[in-house]
Formats: structure tokens, sequence, C-alpha cells
């Protein structure tokens, strides 16, 4: 898929008077909000999702009237960090968040982690109290850059307002080069006011920053040679494959070689799920056959992925009879978890591209009739034909519907180890999910986000009962710009994956995982002034999502109700191996 | 090959001096610091000024853990934006030194002794009382503890210490290493 051309932010706006303000001109005099919303719009940003409070008040007034960016007033901040997060990686750009200082500022720290586990650039823009009284325990005052140096790729708290042009061209710079991540300007309220000469600033160099990673062709010919002697070579795409663009380049390695090949959660969609070399997603809820040709491969290329402990459970149980390479842009990810027989270090894309015409093709082998013959006996499987609403057969419904062309996001927990399963993704970028930190509320936001960047795709949150709680209040924002997201509730009336868990692990515990009083999704839904739709029986699965698909002009809850007992298979405990897989054969 | 990571505990073991020069700005300690904190990591200790470039600032950090480890916490220093270069010494000729001050109970009877000592472990008195010697000592980490197991009998008062610094041996420097 090419990212959205399209554009329709300009009809999102903060205040009455949008675009009056006469444009700002280099050596102009202008105030520090002036000179941060000019930088925001000069580097990229289109769209803020964002919500104001006293010190932030000189950026909201230039909000006012300022043309060519647009605002959306979010309800909660982690709600507006996760729309940043969710615009970022549907359309690679920078995704850009405000909030006020102290509780404003600390409410984007979950939505901040999220971004930063994921590598997602997102620039969050704080206010910050006076500098007069820093440090002195002011109303709203929170040491945010200190809060969120662990969980941010870099930070800044602006002294000087001269200096606001280059931070926030340092910021989009380094949010979105090299390994992203999320960056965080705080802005103390007078430095927001100050009066300064505004200079734009293009040319960013920072002296202790240098992203561009020379390629050292060095050991191509040594990853070529290892390919070439491998007889049953898997490859192994995390998502530094989509945020270098290096999809392409993917599936044309999987074709040279005939690999089977696997994708981590978060690079779903880097080859196209119905190819017959793909072998969907790896790990602990993984396919099967993924897991098994993992086990059994006596070469692993692994694309900008870093070994997470849901991908390999047990790690020296893992791959054991496999040679590595290992192709990633973070210097610090080659080496963490496993010490790679040849290290790739390097964008994922200009290493492939460097990597491919040493490449030789090769035909199908003895180990793809293997696999072929895993994917028989252990195909992904729940029971069809009975008279229950299982949540695997709403995802894949939602899959033939929208024929792979919608993006999906979710929330975190069972619901989205079924999407991750039954949605098989055509494209990068459409399969939008919380991975690293696992955030449920996530889902919902992080559509939002993806509708405001791609509003010509079809967006589809699956959530769960318990994450759809946690950040549903974001419907009064797509209800009022009338932005068209999907959710489905996969509602089981309780914390389904901590249930699994505690039947499988705790001896059937169940503990504090009753959902049995949440409020009626449907009324709820339609107290914000969304459409809200209820579907308990399978034959009401498919019309109910076909009717959701129309809806064009506000945003739609489906509550599915289903089988509550049911568990996400197959399933590697954590940190076991293989031979602890549980998984059913269809009966 | 899979990376066995070692226990904090079995981290005792080998000492790392890394030289990091990072940008002159305010946090930026905390934010070195706080990565050995949250990757696991002790720093043994700490010394951090200015240099000959006012813009930028020199720690030099003792750490332990075996090569890996070391390797890996270098690759996420070099990571931090305001990390200007990070060059492990640990395998290079290098010249170290630490100070220390040392106020140790000296009275009429033991004075002659202590200055004995003072003289052998080629330190400087700097302060003295009618109880107590306040002496400046310089050298390798191993003098400086010798000196002090030396100076314990007459009953040390207070003691501070500066922390490893290094430069490598010759013309190189940490810029080039």
């Amino acid at each position: 898929m090419e990212r959205s051309k399209k554009s329709q932010i300009e009809k999102y706006q903060a205040g009455p008077r949008k675009g009056s303000a006469p444009k700002v001109q280099a050596g102009q005099k202008v105030s520090g909000a002036r000179a941060l919303m000019e930088s925001i719009k000069l580097h990229g940003g289109e769209v803020v999702f964002g919500l104001p409070g006293g010190v932030m008040l000189p950026a909201y007034d230039v909000l006012y009237d300022d043309g060519g960016i647009s605002h959306i007033l979010v309800g909660h901040e982690q709600g507006g960090c996760h729309m940043a997060d969710g615009f970022a990686r549907a359309t690679g750009k920078v995704g850009v968040c405000f909030a006020t200082s102290g509780p404003g500022a600390t409410n984007l720290v979950t939505g901040l982690c999220n971004a930063h586990m994921d590598s997602v650039p997102v620039v969050a823009v704080t206010g910050q109290v006076r500098t007069t009284v820093l440090g002195k325990d002011a109303f709203q005052e929170a040491d945010i850059t200190g809060i969120t140096m662990p969980v941010t790729k870099h930070n800044y708290l602006v002294s000087d307002p001269n200096s606001i042009p280059r931070i926030i061209a340092e910021a989009f710079y380094i949010a979105r080069t090299g390994r992203p991540g999320p960056v965080l300007v705080d802005i103390p309220m007078d430095v927001a006011l100050a009066q300064i000469e505004y200079h734009p600033v293009t040319d960013v160099k920072i002296r202790s920053y240098n992203p561009e990673v020379p390629l050292r062709l060095d050991n191509l010919d040594e990853a070529a040679r290892l390919i070439a002697e491998a007889k049953r070579g898997v490859i192994y795409v995390g998502q530094g494959a989509i945020i270098s663009g290096a999809w392409r380049e993917v599936r044309e390695l999987a074709r040279k070689t005939q690999f089977p090949t696997t994708t981590t959660l978060l690079a779903k969609g880097t080859m196209d799920e119905t190819d017959p070399l793909s072998l969907g997603m790896l790990g602990m809820h993984g396919t099967a056959y993924a897991n098994f040709a993992i086990r059994d491969c006596d070469l692993l290329i692994a694309v900008g992925a870093r070994f997470d402990d849901r991908v390999t459970g047990k790690v020296d149980a893992w791959a054991p009879g496999a040679k590595i390479i290992h192709i990633d842009i973070d210097p610090a990810e080659i080496g963490k978890i496993y010490i790679p027989d040849v290290a790739l270090n390097g964008d994922c894309r200009e290493v492939l591209q460097a990597l491919l015409p040493l490449v030789a093709e090769r035909g199908p082998t003895e180990w793809n009739e293997q696999i072929e013959r895993w994917k028989q006996e252990f195909p992904l499987w729940y029971p069809k034909g009975e008279d229950r609403v299982y949540p695997q057969a709403v995802c894949e419904e939602l899959w033939n519907v929208t024929k792979g062309e919608a993006i999906v996001t979710t929330g975190v927990g069972q619901h989205q180890m079924w999407a991750a399963q039954f949605y098989r993704c055509k494209y990068p970028r459409t399969f939008i999910t919380s991975g690293g930190l696992g955030t449920m509320g996530f889902g919902l936001p992080a559509a939002i986000g993806c509708a405001v960047g791609v509003p010509d795709r079809p967006v589809w949150c699956v959530d769960g009962d318990g994450s759809f709680i946690m950040t549903s209040e974001e419907l009064m924002p797509a209800v009022q710009h009338r932005i068209p997201v999907k959710v489905a509730i996969l509602n089981n009336f309780c914390l389904g994956m901590v249930r699994q868990w505690q039947s499988l692990f705790w001896d059937q515990r169940l503990s504090a995982i009753d959902l049995s009083y949440q409020p009626d999704f449907v009324k709820l839904a339609e107290a914000y002034g969304a459409v809200g739709m209820r579907v308990t029986r399978p034959e009401e699965i498919r019309p109910a999502i076909e009717k959701a698909n129309e809806i064009n002009d506000r945003p739609v809850v489906v509550d599915f109700h289903v089988v509550k007992d049911e568990n996400v298979l197959p399933m590697i405990p954590a940190g076991q191996t293989i031979e602890q897989m549980m998984v059913e054969k269809p009966r | 090959m899979p990376v066995t990571k070692s226990s904090p505990q079995q981290n005792v073991g080998m000492q790392h001096t890394i030289t990091v020069l990072v940008e002159n700005k305010p946090g930026v300690l905390t934010r070195v610091a706080g990565l050995f904190a949250r990757r696991g990591y002790n720093i043994e200790s700490l010394a951090v000024s200015i240099t000959e470039d006012p813009t930028v600032s020199r720690m030099t950090v003792v750490a332990s853990g075996d090569a890996q480890a070391l390797d890996q916490i270098n690759k996420q220093l070099a990571k931090l934006i305001d990390v200007i270069h990070v060059a492990d010494y640990t395998d290079m000729p290098m010249v170290e030194r630490e100070l220390a001050l040392i106020k140790v109970n000296a009275d009429t009877s033991v004075r002659g002794e202590v200055m004995q000592l003072v003289d052998i472990f080629r330190a400087k008195i700097i302060d003295i009382s009618d109880k107590t010697f306040t002496i400046e000592v310089t050298g390798g980490v191993e003098k400086i503890n010798a000196f002090e197991k030396m100076l314990e009998p007459y009953g040390i008062r207070e003691m501070v210490r500066t922390g490893r610094i290094a430069l490598v041996r010759g013309a190189r420097t940490a810029a080039q290493t």
C-alpha cells in the first residue's frame, strides 16, 4: 500500500477563526508560542492531538486562528498520545500531541512509553510553569523531563525562547530518524510568551547524534554465503522492516530464497499473509508452523527485529540449530539477546538492497514441503458450526468483509492475539497494535489517529471489553469530528487473557477478572452520539460488519458477545520452549 | 548464540573504565546515571568535569560486569542523544589517578609516625589541628587503598575520594579511541 495522498485534516479545527492569522515571515517578531507552531508546521506537523490547560494557553491562543495545522481536542491526554502514535504508524509521518503541565503531562507517560517501546516517531509538547517558579512546587508543576527521561528517545526543557525553532527542528529530526521514537519538549509559560525574532531552522546538525549509519558491506558476502548454504532458512521480520520501508525487499528476499517468512506482531503486513511463503506471526501465540520452522531452521535471517521474549520464549532453546544473520539499524540490538553469526548494522532497506543481488534464485525444496505439511496438520483453528459467537470468527469475518484492505488497530489481550491470527494483512502499516508495552486502551485512540492520517481506508479497532473501558472517552472527539472508526468489541465480560493465565497456570483461581458490571456498550456508544450495535448470534456477525462499514459520518461500536471461556491457542507459556506448546488440531 | 546475562552479584568481577564525552548541559548526568540504574548495572565510581572544550563534559565511569554486559551498556550510552563519544579504556594502556582527602587522628604521640607514612606515599598534609591531620594523596586506586589501610590503626575520622579519572597513554585522545 502506498501512503494515503488525501488529507482532510483541515476540517479539524481548534477555533472558529481558523486560518485568519497573517502568515509569519522570517525575521518577524513573534511569541515563542507562535514560533513553536510555525516550527511544527515547517517540519511536517499537520494535526495536533491535545488538551489545553493554564500554561499551555499561549500555544492554544495561536491555534485559535493559525492556518495550516489542525487540532483535535481529546478526552484524555493518554488518548491524545495514542492518537499521535496511531497517526504516525499508519502514515509514516511524525505524530504530534499537546498537553498542559503537571497532570496533563503525566497523563502522557503511558503513551510516550508505548511509542518508545515500539519505536514510533511522536513529538509531544507540554506546557510548564513559569521559569520564575520552576522548581518551587508551583501549581500543576511536574518535572516531566525528569519523569519521561527513560520513556522518550530524548526530551528538552526549553529555557531560551530563541531556541524554540531549533529545538522543534531537532525534536522532529530525532523522532523520525535512526531508530524512531518519541521526543518531548517542555516549554515554560513565560518562554512561550516571550517575543523573539522568528528564523526558521531547517538544517539540523547534532554533533552527538548521527543516525545515518554508514553501510558496512564487508560482511555481506558472508551473509550471502550462509543463505546459499542454508537448507532450511527462515526469514524473521520485525517492525524495523516497516519503518525503513523494506517490505518490497523482504518479499523479494522470500521469493528469491523460497524461505518461509514469519513476522512479529508489529511487522504484520510486511509479507502478504495469504502468500504461501508466509508463516504468519511467530512467538507465544504465533502459528504452530512458524514456531516449528524456527525450531528446525538452520538459518535465521532477522530483519529489523529485536528477539523479544514474547517471540523467543526460553532464549537458549530457541532456534537451537540456526545460524543467525541480524539486520538492524540499532547497534545496541545486535548482540543484545543473541550474538549473530553475521551482523549487518544498518537501515533494513539499504542492507537488503545491497544483499539481494548477491542472493541466487532458488526453487522450493523439501523444507517448503515440510512447512506445507505443518500448515495442513496445525492450521489456526476454532470450532465452527456452533450456535455461539467465537471471537476468532469475528476477526475472520472482518477479514472476509474488508478483504484485508482495512487498517486494524487493537487493544491488548486475547482479542489482540485473535486479530493478529485471523486478520491476515496484505500491506504494511495496516495492523496497528501495542507490542512492546502491551497498553490496554491503545486501540480506539490509535484508530482515530489512523483514520485522521489515512482517511481513505476503513479503520477497525478490534478491542476487548477491558481495553475499551480504559479509553472509551475518545468516542467524544471521534463523534465531534465525524471520524468513522469502527470498534469491534470482542466482549467476553471479563479480562480474558488474565482469565486464560489464571485458568492454565494459577489452578483456576480466577481473581479480579469479572467485568459483568460493565456499561451497556450499545447505550454508551449512543450516549456519545455514535452508532451502537450488538451481535449475539453467529449469523449476525457478517451483516453487522457490513452495516458498520457503510456508516461514514460517525464512529460505530459493535458489541460482539463472544464465547467467554475461549483460550488463545497455540500458546507457548512464558519463558518456555516449543516442547510446551499448547495447540489444538482441527476436530 | 544466546547472550547469557550474568546476575548483578556476578557482575562484581571485572572492572571497566569507561570515558563518556557528553554535551555540557543540565540533566545529562541524570541521563547517564539513569541508564546504568535502569539496565541494572552498578556504577562503582563516577567523576565528572569540564574539558578543554567548555561545551563538553567528561565522565569517567568505573563499572563492573562481563564483556558482553559492558558492550551493551556502551552501546546504550552511545544512543543517548547528548552523548558525544563513549570509549571503554579497559583493554587500553592508560594512566589513571584518584585523589583522596583523609582526616586522620594524629595527636602528638603518633604525629611522627603518620608523617613518615605521608612521606612514603608521597602524600601531603594540607591541614592540621591539635588532634588531626588532613592528608591529600593521589595515585592509582591500589596505592590509595594501601595508604588508607596504613592509616586505619590511627583512626580515620573522615575520608573523601574523587573516583577514578583516566587518560589513554600516548598522543591519542578519548575522541580518537
